[in-house]
């Protein structure tokens, strides 16, 4: 099954040799060096895994390789947004294991927002966090920080 | 101000050049104290900028390893502020005193005639063009004996970004990012009473096959071939368990209980207190649940073996893992490398001994173990049931007599040199070590005494512990160790106490808490930010090991009275932790305790059956979401002239009953036994 897929990480076109049904997680992390996306239960049942697949988050521990051939791969190890800062500049996690999937899904939903011109709710934003598990009790603190962004879309 | 006494880590590392380095512009401070996620680089790099007059990002707080740092034992027990923080800023008071001298000689002046601004000596409001740099040379060369006087600012930044939260976001900053040669998975038992009958597998190069009597594990080049490896080599192993298993409740009728006096446990039999009202509460075993499976990673070339762990006591590990390798302490090199969320004894000191036994088995190669996600759940050692039975009696409105005894299994069995056995699960299953046998510890406010003696004053109270044996999972050290359910208890009972006696429990509350203004202020503190106790609502406080940050916590829940579920709407916090050092951070401290306590409280229960623990995975054991988040406020009162305290932990139990009391005061139901799961508010209903 050895082949090559090819996709954009990052904006960069990058290459994996890795078989075609690997996790990407795992392409991600061990073969292209971007170890932002964690891994965490490989069930998708804790969403630290998260990476954007052309704009919608995907749980990159039970995504198949193949699955992104072709297509645009964002890892919160690049992304830089209102979103991103807004969580750093409020110390948004604790030990931080979790936050680089909270961000791709944070993300995901201010980009979709923002395409119609709107603001997403508090009822949005727990919604589209609610795949994802943090243990240190960032939750609230979560949830206060991305109700204040000040999205300059 | 000077401190009146040398504080006790300078005691047991004296030389001022093992605690700061002034290097290329910047003070590298070195704290044996570990970042576990609470903000402790940041807070450390606040104390030190303080002292020595230079902005907080010419700081630097490295993670420490064992050949670098000040000994400094355990990084828990909410002491880091405490103790570590008292120590390094006495050394960075030292620092600036010794520097100064010596620029003050360099340019002929008097002491009293220089002003540092931001690491630069100032006369006259002019530069001399002489810095710290210039004249820190190569060091100190000086050991501290006496306390020197301290610096103190009126106020500390209201936010600080934490210095390594971006590089954790980014990628590369935990142990699990490390690089290595090989991948390597445990094949584990069902549990820790399992043994190996027989294991049929072989593998072919490149994998490995690690294999020290039970004890079997896989590596492999490539991370996706060792996690085959592991369920292959998983399908062709049989286990036995040792012993049959129990599911009986813990044996209470043995009248073993020792009596608790001042916090602290003694040799004599618990006192027999009459009281005419009694209730009994609990809570199950919880798991830490870090999101983040246990990893590390180790390497072991020509004898030396170096070891990179989220260890909470990387010191103690070169004992320990030694003395199970037969490998000399002096040639292991412990690294701290930071892990997923550390809330106690977790699995990162497992996971360091894993890897080094396969370290040593792969001599030459960096090997890099993680567990799984059902590894983590079923090996990783539980915070431990408790029961807590209380009484009292009530005269003329107040609390005459008292009892509270608490049983449970042990909170305390982290891995130490000096202990009896080998506290690491991978050094049982290899045949190289043995667990400790629990005992009584009689230090003050520890294992599941802790916060077991109230915080009121009555006329007559006796207190006592009970330690079970034979545990049917393996139970160490979670936030706050017994606190959580001491608190949960004797808030509860205040409120119920309170109630049966047609009392306002705010007010029995203030009667007995006479001694400890500071107590009052902060319930007050609490119960006016949520705007009084009226509706849903329930209030709990506690100080930490009653001596240390104290946190009252206003709830208000909802039931739904067709489910009977119950939701955490909104918690208000008030706090006092001493001097406020890093105002964000102890915010975050203080409520990450509290949500971590709602899921305890709403969800949590490990269960266990002969093939050990039943739910392995975030399904089988499920935690708080977001959806089920309550809103958090924070409010803190601050004491410019006290020392600072940790504040980590000090939450659990105030939250745990201020929600037990909402839940009455909303549906008339009192629940006992956490969880506050639909079944157990309908078996409470039906009591």
């Amino acid at each position: 099954m050895s082949e090559t897929t090819s996709f954009v990480l990052n904006g960069a076109r990058v290459t994996s040799h890795a078989n075609s049904d690997t996790s990407l997680a795992l392409v991600l992390r061990n073969e292209l060096g971007d170890k932002s996306p964690r891994i965490g239960c490989m069930l998708e049942q804790c969403g630290s895994c998260r990476v954007l697949v052309d704009d919608e988050p995907v749980f990159a521990c039970t995504a198949d390789l193949e699955t992104v051939a072709g297509k645009r791969v964002e890892t919160a190890a690049a992304i830089d947004s209102p979103v991103v800062q807004a969580l750093l500049d409020g110390n948004a996690a604790q030990c931080g294991y979790c936050l680089a999937g909270i961000a791709v899904s944070a993300e995901a939903l201010f980009r979709s927002h923002r395409a119609v011109g709107t603001r997403p709710a508090r009822s949005d934003i727990v919604q589209a966090l609610d795949a994802h598990l943090c243990r240190c009790g960032s939750q609230a603190r979560i949830l206060r920080l991305l109700e204040d962004v000040e999205d300059a879309s | 101000m000077t401190p009146a006494e040398l504080p006790v880590m300078l005691r047991v590392t004296a030389s001022l050049d093992r605690w700061l380095e002034f290097s290329d512009g910047r003070v590298i401070a070195h704290s044996g104290r570990v970042e576990l996620g609470q903000g402790l680089r940041t807070a450390m790099a606040i104390l030190v900028a303080e002292q020595l007059e230079v902005s907080i990002d010419r700081v630097t707080v490295p993670d420490p390893t064992t050949a670098s740092a000040p000994i400094e034992g355990v990084t828990a027990g909410s002491m880091s502020m405490e103790i570590g923080g008292a120590a390094l800023r006495q050394a960075a008071a030292w620092a600036r005193r010794l520097l100064i001298q010596r620029a003050a000689a360099r340019l002929g002046r008097r002491v009293s005639d220089l002003v540092v601004r931001n690491g630069e000596f100032m006369i006259g409001g002019e530069p001399t063009g002489v810095d710290y740099w210039q004249v820190a040379g190569d060091g100190f060369d000086f050991d501290i004996v006496e306390p020197t006087a301290e610096r103190q600012s009126d106020e500390y930044p209201e936010r600080l970004r934490r210095v390594d939260l971006e590089e954790r976001l980014r990628g590369g900053a935990f142990v699990q990012d490390a690089a290595a040669d090989l991948h390597a998975r445990v094949v584990r038992p069902p549990s820790i009473f399992h043994r190996l009958v027989e294991c049929e597998a072989t593998l072919a190069e490149p994998g490995r096959l690690i294999r020290r009597e039970s004890f079997i594990a896989v590596a492999h080049p490539d991370e996706s071939a060792a996690i085959e490896l592991a369920a292959h080599v998983a399908a062709r192993c049989q286990w036995r368990r040792l012993q049959p298993f129990s599911s009986a409740f813990p044996d209470d009728s043995v009248d073993n209980a020792l009596a608790i006096v001042d916090g602290a446990l003694t040799e004599s039999k618990a006192l027999n207190v009459e009281t005419e009202m009694t209730a009994s509460y609990s809570r199950p075993f919880l798991l830490h649940g870090s999101i983040g499976p246990s990893a590390a990673a180790a390497c072991f070339v020509d004898g030396r073996l170096t070891i990179e762990t989220a260890s909470q006591g990387i010191g103690l590990l070169p004992g320990v893992i030694g003395r199970a390798l037969e490998i000399d302490a002096g040639s292991i090199h412990v690294e701290y490398v930071p892990g997923s969320g550390c809330y106690g004894h977790n699995g990162a000191d497992d996971a360091a001994f894993d890897a080094a036994l396969i370290a040593v088995a792969c001599p030459g190669e960096k090997v890099l173990l993680k567990w799984s996600r059902q590894d983590e759940h079923r090996f990783e050692p539980n915070g431990s049931m408790m029961r807590l039975g209380m009484g009292a009696t009530v005269r003329n409105g107040r609390i005459t007599a008292w009892s509270h005894e608490v049983a449970s299994y042990t909170h305390v069995a982290r891995p130490s040199p000096g202990a009896e056995g080998i506290d690491l699960i991978g050094a049982w299953f290899a045949g190289v070590g043995e667990a400790s046998t629990p005992v009584p510890r009689f230090a003050a406010e520890t294992d599941m005494h802790r916060n077991a003696v109230p915080l009121y004053t009555f006329d007559e109270a006796a207190v006592s512990a009970k330690l079970w044996a034979d545990p049917p999972v393996r139970t160490s050290a979670l936030r706050g160790l017994g606190a959580q359910g001491n608190v949960f208890a004797i808030e509860s009972f205040m409120d119920e106490i309170a109630h049966a006696n047609q009392l306002d429990s705010i007010v029995l509350r203030r009667r007995h808490l006479d001694n400890d203004l500071r107590a009052i202020e902060v319930m007050d503190a609490a119960i006016e930010l949520a705007g009084g106790l009226d509706g849903a609502r329930g209030f709990g406080i506690a100080r930490y090991k009653n001596r240390q940050s104290i946190a009252a916590v206003v709830a208000e829940v909802e039931v739904d009275e067709e489910t009977a579920a119950v939701s955490v709407r909104h918690l208000w916090i008030a706090a006092y932790a001493g001097r406020v050092i890093d105002h964000d951070g102890l915010i975050h401290q203080l409520e990450g305790g509290a949500v971590q306590a709602v899921s305890w409280c709403l969800k949590e229960a490990v269960s266990i059956d002969e093939g050990g623990v039943v739910g392995e995975d975030w399904e089988g054991y499920p935690i708080l979401t977001f959806s089920e988040t309550p809103i958090v406020d924070v409010m803190l009162i601050d004491d410019r002239d006290a020392p600072p305290l940790g504040a980590g932990e000090v939450t659990v139990g105030p939250t745990s009953a201020a929600i037990g009391n909402a839940v009455f005061a909303a549906a008339g139901i009192r629940v006992r036994d956490l969880p506050m799961t639909p079944e157990a508010l309908r078996r409470a209903a039906s009591a």
